[in-house]
């Protein structure tokens, strides 16, 4: 690394600053290490917007936000603290509820409803697809709940991992089923 | 069928809804309220840093450069969601670089003394773009002859630069100056011509 290169990094590192102060930066993001490796953790002024697993591609999830929130984007690692702090707190058990705010203003209509009906349900417990659906408006609405469960932004914090199949399976999962796993497991619903 | 039922409708329903693979559902949300193809600013910035910074260490000197990149990349972020095109994105932060370096030698008076480590500096910016790779001393790197670069009126400076340190073509530089060919070439000319004259004036002394 010669000094340009390290000097324009540290201004460009500055930028995110100065931007946040100006009111300029719209999407700010960082990164969250996890039992499941690092997370990329984007936030608008009005919550997490994304959480993604790190076999997610950075660079297509952020191309995503910028078309779906704005394409004021900078990777700022202060403004992803909360989340930060609550996630190593959730992974090392001693945290049931998340603080930070969520934003799904880029989720429409049903699916929206369905992530809203899942954030309520509590640590520790599950519900299955028929009474997502159900609570969001559209008992028949299963299979768009496990779609819009699928594609949850913001896996963990909206605990998708929480509903199940109506017998008792264990349906599917964003990350992987493996994850889904972990995550039922450190709630103490399956037994590890 | 365990897991099919017939409703009211007589129509099939699986009972159990699974996820579906993460990417196609992420394609049928895409919900792109426009199809825009701006990069996130990021991704913009990372791409550019270093040509605008080592623009500006030679525009402005290392004293304002770091100034002069947060002013110069925070207009752009000011006007990036309304970009119609992502064509160009190189020509037009070296547009907003020029104006905020002009405005910065404009606005303070003339600071001819070079900070120490510029010789440093452009020493290594100045060799990939120079034809003569003479061993010893650069001529270059030479401290009177930078304290001449930083005395040249602003335009005649950012002309200088973009043309000799940074090796762009006249066409790019003038549309980063927002000149004319002819004018972009007219200010290099002048910039040269003064740092010959002051070099031969101090080769007589």
């Amino acid at each position: 690394m010669n000094d340009i290169e390290i000097r324009s990094r540290r201004a460009a590192a500055r930028l995110a600053e100065e931007a946040d102060r100006e009111g300029l930066l719209d999407v700010a993001y960082g990164f969250a290490d996890s039992p499941f490796g690092r997370l990329m953790v984007a936030m608008t002024p009005r919550g997490l917007v994304r959480l993604d697993y790190p076999d997610r591609d950075v660079d297509l999830s952020l191309q995503a936000l910028a078309s779906e929130v704005s394409p004021r984007i900078l990777e700022a690692p202060n403004a992803t603290d909360d989340v930060r702090r609550e996630l190593e707190e959730y992974f090392a058990g001693k945290r049931r509820r998340f603080t930070v705010r969520v934003d799904l203003s880029p989720v429409f209509g049903f699916r929206r409803k369905v992530l809203e009906q899942t954030a309520r349900i509590p640590f520790g417990s599950v519900s299955t697809y028929r009474e997502v659906a159900e609570r969001a408006g559209s008992p028949r609405g299963m299979r768009a709940a496990g779609n819009a469960l699928g594609s949850n932004p913001v896996p963990i914090v909206v605990p998708c991992h929480r509903v199940l199949r109506s017998g008792g399976a264990l349906g599917g999962y964003t990350g992987g089923l493996d994850r889904k796993v972990t995550l039922l497991r450190l709630e103490g619903v399956l037994e590890g | 069928m365990a897991l099919t039922k017939r409703d009211a409708a007589g129509k099939k329903r699986t009972q159990a809804a699974a996820h579906p693979p993460l990417e196609v559902a992420a394609q049928a949300d895409g919900r792109a309220r426009r199809a825009s193809r701006i990069p996130p600013f990021q991704s913009f910035l990372d791409e550019h840093r270093m040509l605008v910074y080592r623009f500006l260490l030679g525009a402005v000197g290392p004293g304002e450069a770091d100034d002069c990149f947060q002013e110069t990349f925070l207009a752009a972020l000011r006007a990036y969601p309304k970009l119609q095109s992502a064509d160009n994105l190189r020509a037009w932060i070296l547009a907003i670089a020029t104006r905020k370096a002009i405005d910065a030698a404009r606005g303070r008076t003339r600071r001819p003394e070079p900070v120490a480590d510029m010789a440093e500096l452009l020493a290594e910016q100045a060799r990939p773009h120079l034809a003569v790779e003479a061993e010893g001393v650069d001529p270059l790197i030479d401290e009177p002859l930078w304290s001449d670069i930083l005395a040249l009126p602003p335009r005649q400076r950012v002309a200088l630069v973009h043309r000799v340190l940074l090796d762009r073509p006249y066409a790019e530089l003038a549309a980063a100056m927002g000149c004319s060919v002819d004018s972009a070439r007219a200010n290099v000319y002048q910039a040269l011509k003064k740092l010959r004259e002051a070099w031969t004036n101090r080769e007589r002394h």
